[in-house]
């Protein structure tokens, strides 16, 4: 039985743990997510954009708008979607790890200053340049705008005659959706009662404004919903969007945030020109491309990019 | 270390602690997600187990899904499920029991099959129907092994049980997710802390079930019986069927 | 099912990604544990205290972990190798119960006899104990395998690439194909790795089918390791 056991077989079992360890070497030094492991540390590679976007699959198309535009004028693009929220790609993008990334200015400017008395569009970006951190900046922002916004089904809007964020505050038993991290935001439960002295219950609904959250209003689970502004499921569904005459949600329009380091004229001057050309019609159409058509966001992104000729 | 002790603190803050939305609701949903899955996966899975382990049909097959449920991701099943139903606590629990069905499944006919064939067989002789050879005999007997399955799925469903906020179904990963979102590094790790305790009071808990409710001189389950054969045959007292291994 | 047609390249580079999670863990789940599993399995004392620490790991929940490393390890936070350090800690507290359970099931007259022919401390180990432990250890190994395929998809929620996306961002799309898609491409890894294993198994170990009462013991075993249930 022993010479069964000889050293072949034991040799045999080094070979392919070693073949394996040497595989797998090849793995972290080659493409795949373990390459990110050297950028980690400091900024990326010279001359790498790294774009980032956060897991909502309308932000990935912007940045799949900037990463195309971007490699159709030379530049090496790596792309890192699908970072959480904002509290958790800032950092990323302070130590360098992520180097571009699509934005909201007014979700952004009270993210960094919860006080902030900017409303309008111009206002939010003028106060957003001097709010973000030293190593980073804000690009041109563009027209193309996609903010928070609250939403009710049109049966409610009717029995209870509510166009308003005020008219709220008619009703008993209000409980608001949203993601997780709305019940602590500045325009979540807290300034509705200190904007609008409406109280809500809140349930956090940690799909991003998605089908959970709409089947939630249709069912009404809940009876507000918050969903941006640009999502097709707004019209689709014929819901009722707020109007908010105190400016609880600021003007939200999409800005690039890029670390300085990555800031050459080659990259600026392309985001610049591709956040001139995009609209907040765009944004519905590519949005309702991506869920109703659910067709990937490169497709979207080439197609939008082919249409408008910019390079 | 500072981080864990920011959770500890986190954790007494009666602020934290009580109320709606508390610490203690949240815990009383962790568990009733863990014994509301593991109770619905043993009224599916154990009897099934018992019933292959008796009359070893389906074994393979058995083998076969329970290995492959294993291996099915319990995110994505709770948000096919939670697509389909809605939010609330239906499309979790649903999940957990598909996670738990396996360590029950396997639990339960394993235990039967550890059973000597020999006193299988003598139970028989003396005249004992099918129904109490497995109820009289091969039931008590694969007790420990069947304990330990519903042990091991309990331990899984605790532990995944904080995934239910996906669903807006509750339970500790409210907190869980809240700290990620926020970075409220003292949530994050004051919830993970409630959870690892939770479970290892599990655990206790069924490592003494499993002593108080097997058989004396019932040592299937136990180490001793996959170590190897002693030279000499020792001395056994009070456990019959140790042979023949 | 034609999201799934249109989006092959992006399931394939995610199943990739998936794999190259994976398989680090796997491999140093299992060199981790056969030192740790040794000495629960030779000394008698340590094997309660080993094994409970081990069980303990099992315990703490996978995101909050995956979120936990960076900070311990000064990784930056989209770091993959806090999810491959997650995963190697799981898989290392379930595999070293599978090691000390094979080194047990060792037959102790084997031992004894390699002993006698003169065989080293050291040697008896590598070339007759752990040889022979090889079936119970596979079969430890094959859990870990399956265990740590379905847990990579936790990495995406924290943003590490892997078939998590499509449950996330079919999620947020209401589009049930992309779920499902990665549903089944995580099952595929898990058969594809399993087999490799058996037949790893097969290669190195043809002795394993010869014996059958070993083979008996081998399979409780194994079934064991699957319920969790060996006790100490």
């Amino acid at each position: 039985m022993f010479t069964a056991l000889k050293k072949g077989r034991i040799a045999a079992l080094g070979v392919i743990a070693v073949s394996a360890a040497v595989a797998l070497a090849g793995c972290s030094s080659g493409s795949s997510p373990l390459d990110a492991g050297s950028t980690s540390t400091g900024s990326a590679a010279a001359g790498t954009i790294v774009i980032g976007s956060q897991s909502y699959y309308s932000n990935e198309i912007i940045a799949e708008i900037y990463a195309q535009a971007l490699e159709a004028n030379g530049q090496t693009v790596t792309r890192k979607f699908n970072i959480g929220q904002r509290d958790a790609y800032l950092p990323a993008l302070a130590s360098g790890e992520v180097t571009l990334f699509p934005e909201y200015s007014g979700n952004l400017l009270q993210f960094y200053d919860k006080s902030t008395a900017a409303v309008s569009a111009d206002d939010v970006y003028a106060a957003l340049k001097t709010a973000v951190p030293a190593n980073l900046e804000v690009l041109e922002q563009s027209a193309a705008a996609d903010q928070d916004s609250y939403n009710v089904t049109k049966a409610f809007a009717d029995a209870n005659g509510v166009t308003s964020i005020a008219d709220l505050a008619k009703v008993s038993n209000v409980t608001l959706g949203g993601n997780a991290e709305l019940a602590t935001r500045p325009y979540g439960p807290p300034g509705l009662l200190s904007t609008y002295n409406v109280t809500v219950g809140f349930t956090p609904i940690d799909d991003s404004a998605g089908p959970l959250t709409l089947k939630a209003l249709l069912d009404n689970t809940i009876q507000v919903a918050n969903i941006y502004s640009a999502d097709p499921s707004i019209g689709e569904n014929n819901l009722v969007t707020l109007t908010d005459p105190k400016n609880l949600f600021l003007a939200s329009n999409v800005v690039p945030l890029i670390n300085k380091d990555a800031a050459t004229p080659e990259v600026t001057d392309v985001i610049n020109k591709v956040d001139a050309a995009l609209t907040t019609e765009d944004l519905v159409k590519m949005n309702g491309e991506s869920t109703t058509d659910q067709k990937s966001s490169a497709d979207i992104a080439k197609e939008w990019l082919d249409g408008k000729k910019l390079f | 270390m500072n981080l864990f002790l920011d959770g500890i603190a986190w954790i007494f803050d009666p602020a934290h602690l009580n109320g709606p939305g508390g610490i203690w609701v949240r815990i009383g949903e962790q568990l009733s997600y863990t014994f509301g899955a593991v109770a619905l996966a043993a009224i599916i899975a154990i009897p099934l187990g018992l019933w292959i382990g008796h009359t070893g049909r389906g074994r393979d097959v058995a083998v076969l899904t329970s290995g492959g449920l294993r291996a099915l991701p319990s995110l994505g099943l709770l948000i096919i499920f939670a697509l389909a139903i809605g939010i609330g606590f239906k499309a979790p629990l649903l999940a957990f029991v598909i996670l738990a069905i396996p360590s029950l499944l396997s639990g339960a006919y394993a235990g039967v099959e550890a059973v000597d064939r020999r006193t299988v067989d003598a139970a028989r002789a003396q005249g004992m129907t099918e129904w109490q050879v497995l109820t009289k005999v091969e039931l008590p007997l694969g007790l420990p092994l069947l304990i330990g399955g519903i042990r091991s799925g309990v331990l899984q469903v605790v532990a995944t049980a904080t995934l239910a906020y996906f669903a807006s179904g509750g339970a500790l990963g409210v907190f869980i997710n809240d700290g990620l979102k926020t970075r409220d590094y003292a949530e994050l790790i004051g919830a993970s802390i409630i959870v690892t305790v939770l479970a290892l009071l599990l655990e206790g808990i069924f490592a003494l079930l499993q002593r108080l409710f097997v058989p004396r001189g019932v040592t299937a389950g136990r180490i001793s019986d996959v170590r190897s054969r002693p030279l000499r045959p020792r001395a056994v007292v009070g456990s019959p069927i140790q042979e023949g291994k | 099912m034609n999201w799934v047609v249109n989006n092959l390249g992006l399931i394939w580079s995610l199943t990739l990604d998936h794999i190259a999670l994976a398989v680090p863990p796997i491999i140093l789940g299992f060199l981790i544990s056969i030192p740790i599993g040794w000495v629960a399995n030779r000394y008698h004392a340590s094997r309660g205290v080993l094994l409970t620490i081990s069980g303990l790991l099992y315990t703490v929940p996978s995101l909050p972990l995956f979120i936990a490393l960076p900070a311990i390890l000064g990784t930056g936070i989209l770091d993959p190798v806090n999810v491959v350090v997650g995963l190697t800690i799981y898989a290392v507290a379930l595999m070293v119960r599978s090691v000390a359970d094979a080194l047990a099931a060792v037959d102790s007259g084997v031992r004894q006899a390699a002993t006698a022919m003169g065989y080293s401390g050291w040697q008896g180990f590598w070339q007759v104990e752990f040889p022979l432990a090889g079936p119970v250890l596979l079969a430890g190994l094959r859990v870990v395998s399956v265990s740590t395929v379905s847990l990579v998809s936790i990495g995406s929620v924290i943003g590490v690439s892997s078939l998590g996306y499509l449950f996330l961002n079919g999620l947020q799309r209401n589009i049930v194909a992309e779920v499902i898609s990665g549903i089944v491409a995580t099952l595929v890894i898990a058969i594809v790795f399993d087999l490799i294993l058996v037949a790893v198994g097969r290669i190195l170990l043809p002795w394993a089918k010869a014996d059958p009462s070993a083979r008996q013991t081998r399979r409780r075993t194994a079934e064991r390791a699957l319920t969790g249930t060996v006790t100490s």
